[in-house]
């Protein structure tokens, strides 16, 4: 692209269009927050962030990363009066996938499944456990209203730290207008064995706007588990995700986080999502996404302190018109550190897969060990995947590496399969069985992992 | 195994059988029954159309069956036609093909590759999404086939031919055809790329799964083979009972083990001179290869 036409571009883009109203606005604000117990502190940066919101116009095309999200059919309006729906009462919650598994796995083992667990259902928290041994260790968990009126100070520092709730609409429609998700909290040294559980859950139609904060201090252990559930097929009975995570792993401590995307075909879902890791913590960060009408993920990872290492894993499994987009950032920022991204995808019918990952190494950042792969596999031929790594370098003493495949199901593999009695579909399964092994031998929780491949190999059809 | 020991054995009969590859005609009109118990030599130069019988047999969807019939006739008469088969049903019928060039499936252990291939050929009326064969019962069958052909214990946990040499292909080959027991079996060049050492046990290993070469020819699990080579080593603990030549797709002659050795010996000048036509649609086929890659087809 030429000097004169990025300045062409630019002047097109000066005024700024005065954005509408999308009705996420102070007056709703006021009547959610009517009866509420947050600190002032909170309120206030729900209020800043209407008024940033009020400059805000949906992200463009323009936008680097918003460039293959199609955002022409999303109306914010349609969602404002979702943000009210009053309580469900009397409806059951779907379980989640990895909830049954991980609680079939623990009934096996005769052990406990969760020690603890969070449930909202259309912003409104239905459930809110945590073992009495595992509170009287000192670990906080719960809803974030209710963790943020009782240990308000405690977490002042840590809201809104690692990700940032002014970079564009969805992320001040979030800072404005979260609810539910959870707050975790471990204190230095403890370990936890058994996993957390964090489930969202919306109505057809519903709106979910949890947030989710996990700092785990010096030394401390965690696995937290979340997933999104619900909403509906198609249309305005979908549903619209805008949510967030924030994560900080202290020096020394060890975090294990799984987040699962696998609302209904008809749900948008925009989520941010920033993990920092300081000296010496390990972070295992698995996303894996089977739902939604349309998804875009910005994820990021910042390793802060020295010989930090963060393992970035990604399952995706896409059919019908099904679009997601991925934005990710593994940024070096302090000597030694390694980071490992692996994102696998496999695309069925019309749906389009979109990675662009970016592994970003600060001067300070020497001796950085960063690597990023994207493979994809191609079910039909009328699905579309992209895969754009990046590397902006800084530092002169650093390994960065990155690599891409896209591929299609061989028809010799299958017939292979087939001459040994296993049908089309089974061998069509077990082709794409074997392209995700290497991330699922990476997650080293097993229930997730069979979780997981049960769900992809029962969404998988004849190969066309 | 209850069933009685079976004196009149099943029959692979190929009568007629035309073959074309993207349009071209590969086979023109091959006849040729195996019995179960019985080992036949296939031969003839590159090219004849061998590996093509072999894929055709099996079901490949880019061979298509211009003319002819492939069928499995039972020792009462009873005739299920190949043909008609997907080639999923044609193992499990019992029809098994060694690969020339086996296919790799990153990520899928060879051991649950297998254990789907044993559950489903086993049970040809099983439902997909029905039980597999228990896994302790497999894998202590799966142990022993492969401690009986000196096969070392990681394989099985190894990725389908994944990053396999030319001899470790051939031994997967094997182990398979070991345990899916199949009532025929080709066998395409399961010989090539290994040393002297490596085709010795290979060769041993085929008459043990076989049961050829002795009496238990007869015997009701006996096998009918179909042992494509240009080798004659894999044959030395395989003695055919009949040999056929193969040139320019057709089957020109066969004899006993006695032809398979002159073959070795002397090569297929003496087929060329005896059978001018085919050797005329040999050279044809080869011509309208080369013409094909010429032309960047």
């Amino acid at each position: 692209m030429s000097d004169k036409h990025t300045m062409t571009t630019a002047a097109q883009k000066s005024p700024a269009p005065i954005p509408a109203s999308t009705g996420f606005d102070h007056p709703l604000l006021d009547r959610l927050l009517t009866g509420s117990s947050l600190p002032e502190w909170a309120v206030k940066l729900r209020r800043d962030a209407v008024d940033r919101l009020d400059t805000l116009s949906l992200p463009g095309r323009g936008e680097e990363n918003w460039m293959r999200t199609d955002l022409r059919m999303f109306q914010p309006r349609a969602w404002v009066s979702a943000a009210e729906r009053p309580a469900t009462s009397g409806e059951a919650i779907p379980a989640g996938l990895l909830e049954s598994a991980t609680q079939g796995a623990a009934a096996v083992a005769g052990t406990v499944a969760f020690g603890g667990r969070i449930a909202s259902l259309d912003g409104h928290v239905v459930r809110d456990e945590l073992d009495p041994v595992l509170a009287g260790q000192g670990i906080v968990f719960g809803a974030p209203e209710r963790i943020l009126a009782e240990h308000g100070e405690r977490f002042r520092s840590r809201w809104f730290s690692a990700v940032d709730g002014r970079a564009d609409w969805f992320a001040a429609m979030h800072a404005a207008f979260h609810r539910a998700g959870a707050v975790l909290w471990v204190p230095a040294g403890v370990k936890l064995t058994t996993p957390l559980h964090v489930l969202s859950a919306i109505t057809p139609g519903g709106l979910d706007t949890s947030h989710v904060l996990v700092v785990l201090e010096e030394g401390a252990e965690a696995t937290v588990l979340t997933e999104t559930v619900g909403g509906g097929e198609s249309g305005s009975d979908g549903g619209f995700h805008c949510g967030a995570t924030e994560i900080v792993v202290g020096r020394k401590a060890s975090l294990r986080m799984v987040n699962l995307q696998n609302w209904s075909r008809g749900v948008w879902h925009f989520a941010r999502q920033r993990a920092a890791v300081e000296a010496g913590g390990r972070l295992q960060w698995t996303l894996a996404a089977l739902g939604s009408r349309l998804s875009q993920v910005q994820q990021d990872v910042a390793l802060v302190g020295r010989g930090a290492d963060a393992q970035v894993n990604g399952v995706m499994f896409t059919e019908a018109r099904q679009q997601l987009v991925y934005n990710t950032l593994q940024h070096h920022m302090a000597p030694g550190c390694h980071s490992d991204l692996l994102y696998k995808g496999a695309l069925q019918d019309r749906s389009r897969l979109v990675w662009r990952g970016m592994i970003k190494v600060d001067k300070a950042a020497q001796k950085t060990d960063g690597y990023q792969r994207n493979d994809t596999l191609m079910l039909s031929r009328e699905a579309r995947s992209d895969s754009i790594p990046g590397l902006e370098i800084e530092a002169d003493d650093v390994r960065c590496t990155h690599g891409a495949t896209s591929g299609r199901v061989d028809e010799e593999q299958i017939f292979y399969a087939r001459a040994r009695g296993l049908t089309a579909d089974e061998a069509a399964r077990l082709v794409v069985a074997g392209f995700f092994q290497q991330v699922f031998d990476r997650i080293t929780i097993p229930p997730v992992r069979e979780a997981l491949s049960a769900a992809i190999g029962g969404r998988i059809r004849r190969v066309s | 195994m209850n069933q009685q020991p079976d004196h009149h054995p099943d029959q692979l009969v190929i009568r007629g059988l035309h073959v074309a590859v993207e349009g071209q005609e590969i086979l023109k009109g091959v006849d040729l029954t195996i019995g179960r118990g019985e080992i036949h030599a296939l031969m003839g130069p590159n090219g004849s159309g061998k590996s093509t019988l072999g894929y055709a047999i099996m079901g490949h969807p880019s061979y298509e069956v211009t003319a002819g019939t492939i069928e499995l006739v039972a020792a009462d008469g009873t005739r299920r036609d190949l043909l008609g088969m997907e080639p999923d049903e044609r193992a499990r019928a019992g029809v098994f093909l060694a690969f020339q060039r086996p296919m790799a499936i990153p990520g899928v252990r060879l051991a649950d590759f297998l254990r789907h291939a044993v559950t489903n050929v086993r049970n040809p009326e099983r439902k997909e999404g029905q039980e597999l064969m228990p896994m302790k019962e497999f894998r202590s069958e799966l142990k022993a086939k492969m401690s009986e052909l000196s096969i070392d214990s990681d394989f099985a946990r190894r990725y389908v031919n994944e990053g396999f040499s030319g001899g470790e292909m051939k031994r997967a080959e094997i182990l398979q055809l070991a345990m899916l027991q199949p009532r025929f079996a080709i066998l395409d060049e399961t010989d090539s790329g290994l040393d002297a050492d490596a085709v010795r046990l290979a060769s041993q290993s085929i008459a043990r799964i076989g049961g050829a070469g002795g009496d238990a020819a007869s015997g009701a699990d006996a096998m009918g083979i179909l042992i494509i080579t240009h080798h004659e080593q894999l044959l030395e603990h395989n003695v055919p009972h009949r040999t056929h030549v193969m040139l320019g797709g057709r089957i020109v002659e066969s004899g006993g083990a006695e032809l398979a050795a002159e073959l070795h010996k002397r090569g297929y000048e003496r087929i060329r001179a005896a059978y001018p036509d085919a050797a005329a649609a040999e050279r044809a086929m080869e011509e309208s290869t080369r013409n094909q890659e010429a032309a960047g087809v």
